[in-house]
C-alpha cells in the first residue's frame, strides 16, 4: 500500500526513445530518465548504422575508397572526400593545381550551405515549423541540381580525386552558380524572417541548453556548437588550406551558447559560405583541373587511343591503383560539423593499411548529456537537433 | 606543428621533467610525433597539456591502428592540438599483443580529456585495446554481444552474416 501512496511525481522513469523516431535524427537511440517531464540523465546509444567502412577500407586501392568514405556523413560528402584525398596527397606529396584548389572550395562551401539546409529544415520541423522543412529542401535541391550538373550525381560525387576533381564543371555552370550565389542571401532573409519573429521558435531556443565553453572544449566540441558558444576557431581560418586564405569571409559567433546562439551561427555561416562561393567563382583561374602526375592519376580519355604510355599508366592504376610509400597521416579540415580529421596509415602497398575517420557529430554527441540534463523533454529535442549529428557519420 | 628541431626540444623537455617516458621522435612529411613509453603516457599528456610553453590542451582524436606484421602491434595515437599556436602534435604508444585471451592494456586518459571517453571505447570495440580506469568500457558501435575485435588486421574481411534472429528462431 505504501507504494501506491507514495509521491509519484518524484517518480523516475526510463523511457526509451528511438532507435527509429523522426526526432533523433537518425538510428540514434536515446535511453532518458525521466521524473516527470524533467530529464535527469540520458544515455545515447549509438552503432546502428555501423557497417565497417574503416575496415572495408582496408581492402580497396586508394582511388576505390572514395566513394566508401563519402557515404560515412552522408550529408557533408565532399568534406569526406577532401579530408580523403587531402591526407592521401599529403602522404604522396602531390601538390593539385589551382583550379582544382578553387572548385573544391566552391564545391565545399556548397556543401556547407547543403548541410545546413537539412539541418534548419529537419531542426525547425522538430520544433513544428513545419513549413520551413519545405523552403530548406527548395534550395538544397537547387544544390544538388548543380552537384549533378557537374558531377552526374545528386549525391555522392565522387568528384575529387587524388590530385584534383574528376572532371571541368561544364559549360553552363558558372552561370547558374552565379544565379543562385545571388538568389541565396535572399532565402536566407526569408528562412530568418519566418523563425526570427516566431515567438515560439525564440521561447523554445533562447536559453536553452547552454554548456560553458571550458566545458565544450573538454569534451572536444568543435564547429558551430563551438562557436555559439563565443569561440572564434575555425580551421578555415586557422590553417591554410584550399583557397580559404584568400577568401574575405567572417567567423559567425554567439554570445551565450544557447540553442539559439547555434541556430544564428549556422544562419550566418550560410550568408558567409555564399559569400565564399561568389568569390572563388570570381577567381576561378583557367588551367588543368587534375594534376599531370601519371603516377597517381588517370591520364584522359582522348589520350588512351594514341599514346602506348598513358594506355599503360591507366592500365596499372585502374587495375593495381597507386603505391604509397609507408606512412602516417591525420589531416584535419572544417566539415559543417567540427574538425573532420582523416588518419590514413600507408603500408606501402596499393591499399591503405588504415582510413579512419575522426568524425564531428561522434565526439560532439558526448556534450548531448550536458547539453540535456535537467531541462525539459522538448527542450531535450530540441537540444539534438540543434547538435546535428549525422549518424551515418558517428557509426561509419 | 612543430618543426623537427622543435620536436627534439620537447623531447629533451620532456626528457628532463619525466625520464625514460619518450623512446623515440619521428618527423615525416611534416607531422611531429613522440613514440612514448605505453606505461607513462598520461605523464607525458599530462606535460604536454600543462607546461606553459607547451599548452596542446585540446585532444582533437585518439585512435588506435594494427601495424600487423610490425612488433609490438598496437598503436594508439594521440592527436594534440594547442589552438593558440595551431600546433598538432602526434603521441603514439606502441603495444605489445599478449597473445592467447589476453588483452593489450593502456591508462585510460578520460581523466585528462574527458572527450576521449567515446574514442577509447571505439578503439576498445575495434581493436580490444583495453584502457584502465575508463568510466565505461564497453561495446560501442558492434553489438554487446559480439565476439572478435574486428578492425584488427588478421580479422578477416567479409563473411559477416547477415543475422535475422527472429525469422531463424521461428522459420528456421
Amino acid at each position: 500500500m505504501a507504494e501506491l501512496t507514495a509521491d509519484r511525481t518524484k517518480e523516475v522513469m526510463t523511457v526509451n526513445i528511438g532507435p527509429h523516431h523522426p526526432a533523433t535524427h537518425g538510428v540514434l537511440r536515446l535511453v532518458v530518465d525521466l521524473e516527470g517531464e524533467v530529464v535527469r540523465e540520458v544515455t545515447p546509444v549509438i552503432g546502428y548504422v555501423h557497417t565497417g567502412i574503416e575496415k572495408s577500407c582496408e581492402d580497396k586501392s586508394y582511388w576505390k575508397v572514395i566513394p566508401f568514405i563519402e557515404r560515412m556523413d552522408y550529408v557533408s560528402y565532399f568534406f569526406q572526400m577532401e579530408a580523403y584525398c587531402g591526407a592521401v596527397e599529403k602522404l604522396i606529396g602531390l601538390e593539385i593545381p589551382p583550379r582544382a584548389k578553387y572548385l573544391r572550395t566552391i564545391f565545399l562551401e556548397l556543401n556547407r550551405i547543403h548541410s545546413h539546409l537539412v539541418w534548419l529544415g529537419t531542426t525547425a520541423l522538430d520544433l513544428g515549423a513545419i513549413s520551413m522543412l519545405w523552403y530548406c529542401f527548395r534550395e538544397r535541391d537547387r544544390i544538388l541540381d548543380l552537384f549533378e550538373m557537374a558531377t552526374g550525381q545528386r549525391m555522392h560525387t565522387r568528384y575529387f580525386q587524388v590530385g584534383g576533381v574528376i572532371e571541368d564543371i561544364p559549360l553552363g555552370f558558372e552561370k547558374k552558380l552565379a544565379e543562385f550565389v545571388a538568389e541565396m542571401p535572399v532565402r536566407v532573409g526569408q528562412y530568418e524572417a519566418l523563425l526570427d519573429n516566431n515567438e515560439v521558435f525564440l521561447q523554445r531556443t533562447k536559453g536553452v541548453g547552454i554548456v560553458p565553453r571550458e566545458r565544450l572544449l573538454e569534451l572536444g566540441v568543435t564547429g558551430p556548437l563551438l562557436r555559439a558558444a563565443g569561440d572564434p576557431w575555425d580551421l578555415r581560418k586557422a590553417v591554410d588550406h584550399l583557397v580559404y586564405p584568400e577568401m574575405d569571409f567572417k567567423i559567425p559567433v554567439g554570445t551565450v551558447g544557447d540553442n539559439y546562439d547555434r541556430y544564428r551561427v549556422r544562419v550566418a555561416e550560410m550568408i558567409e559560405s555564399t559569400r565564399i562561393v561568389e568569390q572563388a567563382l570570381a577567381a576561378l583561374p583557367d588551367g588543368p583541373h587534375i594534376s599531370a602526375d601519371r603516377k597517381y592519376v588517370l591520364p584522359p580519355r582522348s589520350e588512351l587511343s594514341t599514346s602506348m604510355e598513358s594506355l599503360i599508366h591507366h592500365f596499372k592504376l585502374v587495375t593495381e591503383g597507386f603505391r604509397v610509400e609507408p606512412g602516417e597521416i591525420y589531416n584535419a579540415i572544417e566539415g559543417p560539423r567540427g574538425e573532420l580529421g582523416c588518419y590514413v596509415l600507408a603500408d606501402g602497398s596499393s591499399k591503405p593499411a588504415r582510413v579512419h575517420f575522426r568524425d564531428p557529430s561522434f565526439v560532439n554527441l558526448q556534450a548531448f548529456r550536458d547539453m540535456s540534463v535537467d531541462s525539459y523533454v522538448g527542450d531535450m529535442i530540441c537540444s539534438l537537433g540543434m547538435l546535428d549529428p549525422i549518424l551515418g557519420g558517428v557509426d561509419r | 606543428m612543430p618543426d623537427a628541431p622543435g620536436l627534439e626540444l620537447i623531447r629533451g623537455e620532456i626528457e628532463r621533467d619525466r625520464p625514460g617516458s619518450v623512446l623515440a621522435t619521428s618527423f615525416d612529411r611534416g607531422q611531429a610525433a613522440l613514440l612514448v613509453d605505453p606505461e607513462q603516457v598520461l605523464d607525458v599528456l599530462s606535460w604536454l597539456r600543462d607546461e606553459p610553453g607547451q599548452r596542446y590542451n585540446f585532444l582533437s582524436s585518439l585512435h588506435a591502428a594494427d601495424y600487423l606484421p610490425a612488433e609490438p602491434r598496437f598503436g594508439v595515437h594521440y592527436e594534440l592540438l594547442n589552438r593558440d599556436r595551431v600546433e598538432r602534435i602526434r603521441v603514439k604508444a606502441m603495444l605489445a599483443d599478449p597473445g592467447a585471451e589476453q588483452l593489450p592494456e593502456i591508462d585510460s586518459c578520460v581523466s585528462l580529456f574527458p572527450t576521449a571517453e567515446a574514442q577509447e571505447r571505439e578503439a576498445f570495440d575495434f581493436f580490444g585495446i583495453v584502457f584502465r580506469d575508463h568510466p565505461n568500457l564497453t561495446r560501442i558501435l558492434m553489438p554487446d554481444d559480439y565476439v572478435g575485435w574486428p578492425q584488427r588486421r588478421d580479422f578477416p574481411l567479409g563473411g559477416e552474416p547477415v543475422t535475422f534472429t527472429y525469422n531463424e528462431r521461428r522459420y528456421g
